[in-house]
């Protein structure tokens, strides 16, 4: 009935993850944005563990979804029944 | 003060666009009053315990935190961990299968908020004053916080720019910072109910922790690593029990047992155990076994989350003070000056800590002791803006708005849900069918928003408000706390005597926070308006004190008078009361139980202090 969260959590992330390394690289040469964190380029590096979240979370909540929606099929009727059987094999 | 770039702004926009969306996707999924007040009692565990730490670290909390680390170090982490592991870990393995297994007897639907289960447990007119008790104080809670951040991000002065211009007057400023995210929250939870206020609270945990860690990092890096912090930061800041020892010196007539039992029983179990707003997530868990486990959950994330928000508050007090210099350069002849001007407020302070500015002058105010008085709470904003390039910024910022937003949330869907369901269908119109329900329930929340917005407002005119919310916890929760320990421990407690033990706890409150003054302070909010006849050594101390009197003073009536009134036959009580509910077999080997998740995060949490002592 309600979607699964961790789906728009891990969009969320992986979004932001891209966002964040996109203007990492493309800010990489300019020393004055990183003075602040004494020359790191956080933005890339935070930017990719964001990404790496995201996307964990995101397949995790997919497969749940997928399995959620799976048991709710198996449970309908006789006619869809069958038909997944028949996919089995 | 950094300026906001695109790419922080467009971070800005993808965040609250996602709150949205949770709003906007999970409106079809809301077709009953069931679906929008608890969310359809849907909710799987992991989802239900981050919201309940999503509802619990709002804006207060967090800034909070970081004050608290900036003023008494890592001594704080103890108290947090004390105030919230052990209450969370009560409720979840005995409060909750009361709370949630209770039956109203409707289509054997269970209890809706904490109200209703004291109207089950006890009678009507306890669940009506309770009621009217929690709506005054979520709605004045969520002003608070709507007002602490608004006057943070002005401080920071990070819209500055776009105030400029969009031509607004500096109040113009502040008045969006507290609307627009509230009118954000109201938008997703018309539409979607408590499932968007959830899905979005566990969203603005992660995105907390996302915006907060590195500030921790870059900022650790900043001063030195541990060691630069140890070496900068005041003696015994960075060792936990010698520096609680050292701040506890600091509020005498407590002692340590006092003080362990004050923050640990009376704090956790009002905030924790009985706050709806911070249980109404649990209480929409999918069933009984889940909606244990959630708060356990949430233990588990508060063993370290309060890492992420207290540290931040270290940082700034050992880092450098920014003072106003002149350097001068000598360029092919030419002498050249280059002169950074560093306002008076943050001159006068401490580390990134700006001292506290009287209104009127503009100068540094100074406290009782002659010494300059520090604005704490702007401790953890400024070592984010300090440490944090842009792009990251905008993640930050993201941050601090999830937290204020978070917050609101619980306290707008708990309101809505306590109208809907303790006020309107228990006391207007019993006989109201679903759908009118669903409609009050909307109503419910944009009333809830806009007093809210009210409150928010009157703190802005009255700065002093803002202390506040240690008496009104003191008045509300403390007493409340007492009544449902009563309610579900004792089948001899009576409605009679809940009803008594919430009145006479609220009038302790009221007469100790009266009766008493911190020194240095003038009578008003901070105490001492009916007459001065007690000084207690602080403004903490003096709300620990009426929380614990509140407490005490609740037990006494609710005992006193329920041994003279008649105690209800068990029958009735057969789910509401923990001796008398019914425990599910139980067939699972000793370490899948509930009891031992509980017992392994107590250690976690022992183990993760002890690394600071």
């Amino acid at each position: 009935m309600f979607f699964d969260a961790r789906i728009s959590i891990g969009m969320l992330f992986a979004l932001l993850g891209t966002i964040l390394t996109a203007f990492g690289v493309a800010t990489r040469n300019n020393a004055a944005v990183y003075t602040k964190s004494l020359g790191i380029n956080a933005n890339f590096w935070w930017g990719l563990a964001l990404l790496a979240f995201g996307t964990t979370v995101l397949l995790v909540g997919r497969r749940s979804q997928l399995r959620t929606e799976k048991n709710a099929g198996l449970g309908t009727g006789n006619g869809s029944m069958r038909l997944t059987e028949t996919r089995k094999h | 003060m950094p300026n906001l770039a695109s790419a922080d702004w467009l971070i800005l926009l993808i965040y609250a666009f996602f709150a949205m969306t949770a709003g906007t996707s999970l409106k079809q999924s809301v077709k009953q009053s069931r679906d929008y007040l608890q969310a359809g009692r849907a909710m799987p565990g992991w989802l239900c315990g981050l919201a309940i730490v999503g509802a619990g670290l709002g804006s207060p909390m967090v800034l909070g935190m970081g004050a608290a680390g900036a003023r008494y170090g890592v001594a704080s982490l103890g108290w947090f961990a004390l105030g919230s592991i052990p209450a969370l870990i009560f409720a979840g393995l005995f409060l909750m299968p009361v709370y949630s297994g209770a039956k109203t007897g409707a289509q054997d639907a269970t209890v809706r908020s904490i109200p209703e289960y004291l109207g089950l447990r006890f009678d009507r007119k306890t669940r009506g004053l309770s009621a009217c008790l929690f709506l005054f104080a979520a709605a004045f809670g969520a002003g608070i916080s709507m007002y602490a951040m608004a006057r943070v991000l002005v401080a920071l002065r990070i819209f500055d720019q776009i105030g400029s211009a969009l031509s607004l007057p500096p109040i113009g400023i502040l008045l969006l910072t507290m609307t627009l995210p509230a009118a954000l929250v109201l938008a997703y939870v018309l539409l979607g109910g408590l499932a968007a206020a959830m899905y979005n609270q566990a969203m603005q945990l992660c995105l907390t922790i996302a915006g907060l860690l590195p500030v921790v990092l870059l900022g650790l890096k900043r001063v030195g690593g541990w060691n630069g912090l140890k070496a900068a930061a005041p003696a015994d800041f960075l060792h936990e029990w010698s520096g609680a020892a050292y701040a506890i010196g600091h509020f005498p007539g407590l002692g340590a047992v006092g003080w362990v039992l004050s923050i640990g029983v009376v704090v956790g179990g009002g905030l924790w155990c009985s706050d709806f707003r911070l249980l109404q997530p649990a209480m929409a868990a999918k069933d009984v076994e889940t909606a244990r486990r959630a708060p356990l959950i949430a233990a588990t994330a508060m063993v370290f989350v309060p890492l992420v928000a207290v540290l931040p508050g270290l940082i700034a007090i050992a880092s450098p003070t920014p003072h106003t210099t002149i350097v001068v350069r000598n360029e092919n002849g030419a002498i050249y000056h280059d002169i950074t001007v560093v306002p008076p407020a943050v001159d006068a302070g401490r580390g990134l800590v700006p001292a506290r500015v009287d209104a009127a002058t503009g100068k540094p105010l100074k406290g009782a002791d002659g010494r300059i008085a520090l604005d704490y709470t702007m401790a953890t904003p400024n070592a984010l803006a300090e440490c944090l390039p842009m792009g990251l910024l905008g993640l930050g910022l993201s941050a601090l708005l999830a937290c204020l937003m978070s917050g609101v949330s619980a306290s707008v869907t708990a309101f809505g849900t306590v109208f809907t369901c303790d006020i309107f269908q228990a006391f207007v119109s019993r006989g109201a069918n679903d759908m009118r329900l669903l409609a009050v329930g909307r109503w419910a929340m944009v009333g809830g928003t806009l007093l809210s917005i009210g409150a928010a407002c009157a703190t802005m005119q009255f700065n002093s408000m803002l202390d506040a919310i240690v008496p009104v916890f003191a008045v509300v929760n403390a007493p409340l706390f007492a009544v449902l320990l009563a309610g579900v421990f004792s089948k001899r407690a009576t409605g009679c005597g809940a009803f008594a033990g919430l009145l006479a706890g609220a009038a302790a409150a009221l007469l100790h926070h009266g009766l008493a003054l911190p020194r240095g302070e003038h009578p008003g909010v901070h105490g001492g308006w009916i007459a001065v006849w007690h000084h207690p050594s602080s403004g903490m101390a003096l709300g620990l004190g009426t929380a614990g009197l509140a407490f005490c003073v609740s037990l006494v009536a609710i005992a006193a008078v329920s041994a003279f009134t008649k105690a209800r036959p068990e029958a009735e009580l057969a789910c509401l009361v923990h001796p008398l509910t019914k425990r599910e077999p139980e067939n699972k080997p000793w370490w899948r139980r509930p009891e031992t998740l509980g017992a392994g995060i107590l250690l976690a949490a022992i183990v993760v202090n002890l690394l600071f002592i």
